[in-house]
């Protein structure tokens, strides 16, 4: 188990004051000044050596992401922006480091920030989280009184400063190029790359979009040194990570563990177990919403990485653990999902606007068993229809739970379907 | 529509306004239109109305379209008259998982409507939506701008006798338990706890 004196987020409870003097007795904003006079290569470097992938699904290494922007300006300024329109299914860490703790992701914008040559972050969160905005733009007002922020930050001589902007109820904004048409005051519709971000991103501008937990681990990887959070977890998947672990486990939570702690551990150690012992486990999706189902005989040894979960056709994603045990009906869970991808579907592309509609349709009735066998291959052919064939990833994501589901659990649904037909000929 | 009174900011709110348009560079308050529906749509009780979405578009100088666009792509922004509470039931599977079929059953059955109903005294407004993102203190619903957690059939439905009455309600957990960590007390961070809950 990960010690505490290793866990970068000290308040990830609340138990105490999200407030600026109780963050720096945390140890927040020390010594920001020295990080930022060691220079721009040098974070980014150390970015890179701590191994740190994005902390929002996709895993991206986030110094490598932060060297593509503009070392000198052709005249347009650059921008940080934080993606904390947290909504993934099975996901609520962002809102802890928000409401809890604030301030090292206001201070992770300004050495981000610093290090890209950005004038500003904003920061996109749901328009839900309304007492955390309240807790961000509090922060922000603290770190503005200190001079931490605003012109000459820390006493650098570097004029940088945070704004929050709130979302109004969109999942498709948490993928980077909507997040950003939105920021514009637009419907969030992602858009085509290239160009990137990096090249064209909010206004027209170089543009970096990092998840909320990848900008507030930045200034303590920086105070450690990269060494240390590289000696975290394992090669390639290294450090800590916020898990989420909800479902049917005896108490549901967030914690801050090492990368690659096996699931079960995991789920033993701090949320209690499975509710009726593991033997009761039936399913676990590992990493959000999007990623496919693991049964459990997966779940037995599986790690908790990037590389691990890839290895068993899963993924890590946002590392919120969703549990299943056996009195669950897979199939409604997954098929609620599928509810969930279509009412989300932003409704550019025709595969995802008209495939997430079907494919829930067919969800459903293979939730009551009112089907034909032949028909699950035939979603699954239209699962790969959708998959890749759209602008962004949400149609992949609506196509990967189902997909998962029918990798471990087809005998499930088919036994639904023959005891439909048994019933219904009776 | 006709005899609806023309809307204008209060002095309040235009403050408020201008306060989010300097958060943008110059040129570019059209990114203020999200958070000023979201005023506007306070100031109003709740909900939108053409004029609005108009008046807006006049004030940052946007096509009213673009601004309709914007007011019917996201979900919190509404268009008809609200309760006075909005009462959002999260029903995607981590919630689900965890018993929100019952949470919905409670608030149907305790306020006496369906979903996208609104009371007949004008209090409450009942909706399900998709994961607010609090799923490991599930069941969860939204009631205007706050959370509350860890629910049942009978906490909710005190909840939502208690705003009938006019009563204070407390957000968050409505079990014992700090905020996300287990119930029982954390597991971790132990000498960072003071007080109170946790050991």
């Amino acid at each position: 188990m990960l010690a505490d004196k290793d866990r970068i987020f000290t308040n990830l409870y609340g138990h105490q004051s999200p407030g600026i003097d109780a963050a720096m007795k945390r140890g927040d904003w020390d010594g920001t000044k020295e990080l930022i006079e060691k220079g721009r290569d040098w974070i980014i470097s150390e970015m890179k050596e701590s191994g740190l992938r994005g902390r929002g699904g996709a895993g991206f290494p986030t110094g490598l992401k932060w060297s593509f922007m503009p070392k000198e300006s052709d005249g347009r300024p650059s921008y940080l922006v934080v993606n904390a329109d947290e909504g993934e299914p099975g996901t609520c860490k962002d809102r802890d480091l928000m409401r809890h703790d604030p301030h090292k992701l206001i201070e992770g914008c300004l050495v981000a920030g610093f290090a890209m040559n950005a004038v500003a972050a904003y920061i996109y969160i749901r328009g839900e989280f309304y007492r955390e905005a309240e807790a961000l733009e509090s922060a922000v007002e603290e770190a503005r009184a200190k001079g931490f922020l605003g012109e000459n930050a820390c006493g650098t001589g570097y004029s940088f400063d945070v704004h929050v902007h709130k979302g109004a109820g969109a999942y498709i904004c948490g993928e980077e190029t909507a997040l950003i048409e939105s920021l514009e005051g637009k419907k969030g519709q992602p858009r085509l790359k290239p160009p990137f971000p990096a090249n064209v991103g909010v206004w027209g501008c170089p543009t970096t979009v990092n998840n909320v937990e990848s900008i507030a681990v930045a200034p303590t990887i920086l105070r450690r040194g990269a060494a240390w959070f590289s000696g975290l977890g394992r090669p390639n998947n290294t450090g800590t990570k916020v898990f989420c672990i909800s479902g049917h486990v005896n108490n549901p939570c967030n914690v801050e563990e090492e990368m690659g702690i096996p699931l079960k551990e995991l789920i033993e150690k701090h949320a209690g177990g499975v509710r009726g012992g593991w033997d009761n486990l039936l399913a676990v999706i590992p990493g959000g919403s999007s990623v496919p189902v693991l049964p459990k005989s997966i779940c037995d040894d599986v790690l908790m990485d990037f590389d691990s979960l890839r290895d068993v056709q899963s993924g890590l994603g946002t590392a919120a653990v969703i549990v299943m045990d056996k009195s669950t009906d897979i199939v409604k869970a997954i098929a609620r999902l599928s509810e969930f991808y279509k009412h989300e579907s932003c409704g550019q592309c025709t595969p995802c606007r008209e495939g997430t509609g079907w494919m829930w349709r067919v969800m459903e009735r293979l939730v009551t068993g009112e089907a034909d066998k032949s028909e699950i291959d035939m979603l699954l052919e239209v699962t790969k229809q959708v998959e890749g064939h759209t602008i962004c990833a949400l149609g992949d994501a609506a196509a990967w739970p189902i997909q998962g589901l029918m990798r471990h659990f087809r005998h499930e649904v088919e036994a639904r379907i023959d005891a439909y037909h048994a019933k219904a000929a009776e | 529509m006709t005899d609806t009174p023309a809307f204008a900011w209060t002095a309040e709110n235009e403050a408020a306004a201008q306060k989010h348009i300097a958060k943008y560079p110059e040129g570019r308050q059209q990114s203020a239109v999200m958070p000023l529906l979201d005023i506007a749509q306070r100031q109003n009780g709740g909900h939108l109305t053409i004029e609005i979405m108009e008046y807006i578009a006049d004030y940052l100088d946007m096509a009213p379209i673009k601004v309709q666009e914007v007011a019917t792509f996201y979900t919190m922004y509404n268009h008809k008259p609200m309760g006075k509470h909005h009462v959002q039931v999260c029903g995607t599977t981590p919630c689900w998982l965890r018993g929100s079929d019952d949470i919905i059953r409670a608030c149907k059955s305790k306020l006496g409507i369906g979903m996208g109903e609104t009371t007949a005294d004008g209090k409450f407004t009942l909706s399900e939506v998709e994961c607010a993102g609090a799923c490991v203190n599930a069941p969860v619903v939204a009631i205007d701008d706050d959370y509350y957690e860890d629910l049942t059939a009978e906490s909710i439905t005190q909840i939502l006798d208690d705003l009938s009455n006019g009563k204070d309600v407390k957000p968050g957990p409505q079990v014992k338990r700090q905020t996300s960590a287990p119930v029982g007390g954390a597991t971790t961070l132990k000498d960072f706890i003071s007080d109170g809950e946790g050991a």
